[in-house]
């Protein structure tokens, strides 16, 4: 297969997936924040939570349209970009984005509608119940688009079926509710929270600093901070249920995660760390420049397997092999498990040449050769370790900028809650001016975690199951690079468009309509 | 349910979401008859007011169109979409700009203008319906491709499905080795006039102008008479002509009169097609010719879904290869040899069973939103 194809295949899904992403958890999070000022207005009938309501509802139109716009790109790229994708693990996959179509979307779509237009055609509670149910309908969305993420990173309730040369569900409830999905969910959701309740403190921090709609942004801020605090807290816990996860069953990812190349007992977890842009894995170079560790002896180990004494294997140990798993197995080298891949492959090949030929004997003993290796098919496909290493580096830095910016965003929203709380927040200029900056920071975080969940993943698109060189669609590289260009062209200008349209409605402010 | 059963009946949502599709595409249709129909700046937003609250139902019912499909005919997903790259992608560059446009179109500081959005939707309404009746009509005269499933552990070679032109979906449009494009193209055009002619209808349903409801009604005369000289050869000519069959053993003949056969077969399709062709005449007489009814919408509406259902239908029911192989006819698809698991279209046929809810509500919000 083309180097290139699929390098410009990645690119393509990489720009539209991370477009897509900038205005995803601002719809979740803003959303959530919107539906409780609104239930404020109708509980309390105060007109200025109604105003509020509208204003954030103003914004949150503009950036539902372009994540829209956005996002149906992505579900038809599964065929468009990685047709082998989409016919073997399709069975499987294709249930979720189904499933998000006629439970999700719909209830979104009908009543965003209403939200919009239906201010004087409804009653105040209709009103309002539509506004919990487009959030819910947006949640529900992002729920099954996740479960099928989910199922990439942790592929179960699946069987592989010679017959149609492909995985097929078998579980159903496994896909949907897996540890790992039921994880990601939340931490993804949860995260999204933070991201709207930044970008409502970030904005009224603007307003503050301008000296104007202050009891407007008191009460937007009364409302965001405990959203933030509440997501920030939860996105930490279900991040730490992440990393198990990680550590569990992509045990390469965590160790690009964390630049650990030789892994051990009671490992620490690096806080922050400059990596050796020239470091091989064959080589005995330090993987640092500089790194200073949590002081904490064993952290890695204890966030990953709850035990300070537990093996975190590094880059070069799962090569190795050889280390004790945490199922009590040993590890298989990389090398060992190439060679049951290529088996693998091998009594499929076998399998389907005594299909055509009637050989039931032949189909049998393959079958079982077949079951006995099929954990390990994907390696097949691989020449070289080097090809079963993540970029290290991105998913390094990403990793601790998110954690980082996770830990800034905890201290954030409990100081911006304490002093708003205490109604000092409009004369103390220097958050204001902190609130605005941390708009782009909760965008950096939320757009890191992403970077790590799928950038680690590499090579695979399916964990140890599909390569990404073998999941591509045999399509000319210039046209994936021209359709590459083209959405580069067009998301960024009707991005630029998004922004200039928000600052604008944002400079108006809350009264501008009735103006 | 037997395997067998869940196939078919998955293949009739696909059917009925595809019907329900097209009909839903009087947005596109309304889109492209702003021009036509406003004059003056206030027509066109009461005219974009109008699509602006109906968009998110087309648009969704396209992108769960899209998901339901994948979920239930994987092949044809990889094969299609990953060979006709370049028709898919038109089309869905198309709705990318719509989405956006509704929204930006009338705030202030948009970047781009409002005449360019306006465009925007223009050109939504221009290609989504072509190259959607183009899709579709491959579905007919079939695509050049071959499938191999035991490439998968191919090595050299690794690619399930293979498109064997190098055109990439454009030649449905402008030929290739075949002069099939021209019926691609006929039903291409045949649902851009039927859409417009639905748009005029809807617009003549929800808006109280006079100026608009008179154009519209010349609209729906002018675009129903070219959407019948289209439809009525194309459909003379698909049941005229030959259609690959799944035969007992797995392989893929060519009959003659295959669609004729099928539809002849099936009593029940007969008259759904009947009041369908019924419903749409009915609808295009009250947009046209009478001048007090506003209700040809509905007729139309219901006609269009239920003609595009037994059109689709036909394509994949009674052993049809609903997505012929001009390469190699044995690579063709058939709901039998395409479909998901039968656990999965079993689980799936569960979830689907919400559907009429879905509908309930969407048609209580959308007769409450139009009061």
């Amino acid at each position: 297969m083309d180097l290139s194809l699929i390098d410009w295949s990645r690119a393509q899904f990489a720009l539209t997936a991370m477009f897509h992403w900038l205005f995803v958890p601002l719809t979740l999070g803003l959303g959530l924040i919107m539906a409780i000022y609104e239930t404020i207005y109708v509980r309390t009938g105060d007109e200025k939570w109604k105003k509020l309501t509208k204003f954030w509802m103003k914004l949150f139109g503009v950036n539902f349209a372009i994540g829209v716009a956005t996002g149906i790109i992505l579900e038809f790229e599964f065929g468009t970009n990685w047709s082998n994708y989409s016919y073997f693990v399709g069975d499987i996959f294709g249930a979720p984005l189904a499933i998000e179509g006629i439970l999700a979307f719909f209830l979104e779509a009908t009543f965003i509608g209403v939200m919009y237009f239906g201010w004087e055609k409804f009653g105040k509670r209709f009103h309002l119940a539509s506004t919990w149910l487009a959030v819910i309908g947006a949640t529900l969305s992002a729920w099954w688009i996740l479960v099928a993420n989910a199922w990439m990173q942790y592929p179960a309730g699946m069987d592989f079926n010679p017959d149609t040369a492909r995985n097929e569900l078998t579980d159903f409830m496994a896909v949907a509710f897996s540890p790992v999905a039921i994880n990601k969910i939340f931490h993804t959701v949860t995260s999204s929270w933070v991201l709207g309740a930044a970008f409502v403190v970030g904005i009224c921090g603007w307003y503050l600093l301008k000296r104007r709609e202050l009891e407007f942004s008191r009460r937007s801020i009364k409302v965001a901070a405990i959203v933030g605090i509440v997501g920030v807290l939860l996105a930490a816990h279900t991040g730490h249920g992440s990393a198990q996860k990680v550590a569990k069953h992509q045990p390469m990812k965590l160790a690009a995660m964390e630049g650990l190349y030789r892994g051990g007992s009671q490992a620490d977890l690096v806080a922050i760390g400059v990596l050796r842009p020239d470091k091989q894995y064959d080589d005995e170079k330090d993987p640092f420049l500089f790194k200073i560790d949590v002081p904490l002896k064993g952290f890695l180990s204890w966030v990953s397997f709850g035990s300070a004494d537990a093996f975190v294997p590094g880059i070069n140990d799962i090569i190795e092999g050889g280390y004790p798993m945490h199922d009590g197995s040993t590890a298989l080298s990389f090398d060992e498990r190439v060679e049951r891949g290529k088996t693998a492959q091998q009594a499929l090949r076998d399998y389907r040449k005594a299909m055509k030929e009637n050989d039931e004997a032949s189909k049998i003993a393959n079958k079982t050769l077949l079951d006995e290796n099929m954990n390990h098919f994907g390696y097949g496909f691989l020449k070289d370790a080097k090809e079963s290493i993540p970029p290290v580096g991105i998913t390094f830095y990403s990793f601790h900028i998110m954690v980082l910016l996770g830990m800034y965003f905890i201290a954030f929203f409990v100081i911006i809650w304490f002093f708003n709380h205490k109604d000092m927040l409009s004369k103390m200029r220097w958050i204001q001016f902190i609130a605005v900056v941390s708009i782009p920071l909760a965008y950096i975080t939320s757009e890191a975690g992403w970077v790590i969940a799928e950038v680690g993943r590499q090579p695979w698109t399916i964990q140890d199951v599909l390569p990404a060189s073998y999941s591509v669609s045999n399509i000319p590289t210039a046209s994936v690079k021209t359709t590459f260009f083209v959405f580069l062209a067009v998301f960024t200008a009707l991005f630029i468009a998004e922004i200039k349209i928000m600052l604008r409605a944002i400079k108006n402010g809350p009264s501008y309509d009735e103006n | 349910m037997d395997y067998t059963f869940l196939q078919n009946y998955w293949w009739f949502l696909i059917s009925l979401l595809g019907a329900l599709l097209v009909f839903l595409m009087f947005v596109q249709g309304g889109q492209s008859l702003v021009y036509s129909v406003g004059k003056e700046d206030s027509e066109f937003k009461l005219l974009l007011g109008s699509l602006a609250r109906k968009w998110e139902w087309t648009f969704t019912t396209l992108v769960t169109f899209g998901g339901a499909f994948f979920a239930s005919f994987p092949l044809f997903y990889s094969t299609s979409f990953g060979g006709a790259y370049w028709v898919w992608m038109i089309i869905l560059f198309s709705f990318i700009v719509q989405a956006v446009s509704f929204e930006f179109i009338y705030k202030k500081n948009n970047l781009l203008g409002n005449a360019t959005y306006k465009f925007f939707l223009f050109y939504n309404g221009l290609i989504a319906p072509i190259f959607i009746g183009v899709a579709v009509s491959t579905f007919f005269f079939g695509a050049e491709f071959v499938v191999d499933k035991s490439n998968i552990a191919n090595i050299g070679n690794p690619v399930i499905s293979q498109w064997t032109t190098a055109w990439h979906g454009i030649e449905a449009v402008w030929g290739g080795t075949t002069t099939f494009h021209l019926w691609n193209l006929v039903l291409g055009l045949a649902v851009f006039f039927l859409v417009r002619m639905l748009g005029a209808l809807y617009f003549i349903n929800n808006i109280a102008h006079e100026k608009i409801s008179e154009r519209s009604r010349r609209q729906v005369l002018i675009n129903g008479v070219a959407f019948l000289l289209l439809f009525v050869p194309y459909l003379v000519k698909l049941l005229v002509k030959d259609g690959w069959t799944e035969q007992a053993d797995g392989t893929i003949t060519v009959v003659a009169y295959k669609y004729l056969h099928s539809l002849l077969n099936n009593w029940l399709l007969i008259l759904i097609l009947l009041i369908g062709v019924a419903g749409v005449l009915y609808g295009f007489v009250c947009g046209a010719l009478c001048l007090t009814s506003r209700r040809g919408i509905w007729f139309a509406g219901i006609g269009v879904v239920l003609v595009v259902l037994v059109l689709l239908m036909l394509a994949g029911i009674d052993g049809s290869a609903y997505y012929p192989s001009l390469t190699d006819a044995n690579s063709s698809l058939t709901v039998h040899n395409s479909s998901s698991s039968m656990f999965t279209l079993k689980t799936m046929s569960i979830v689907s069973l919400i559907i009429p809810f879905v509908f309930a509500y969407i048609w209580a919000v959308w007769r409450k939103m139009d009061k």
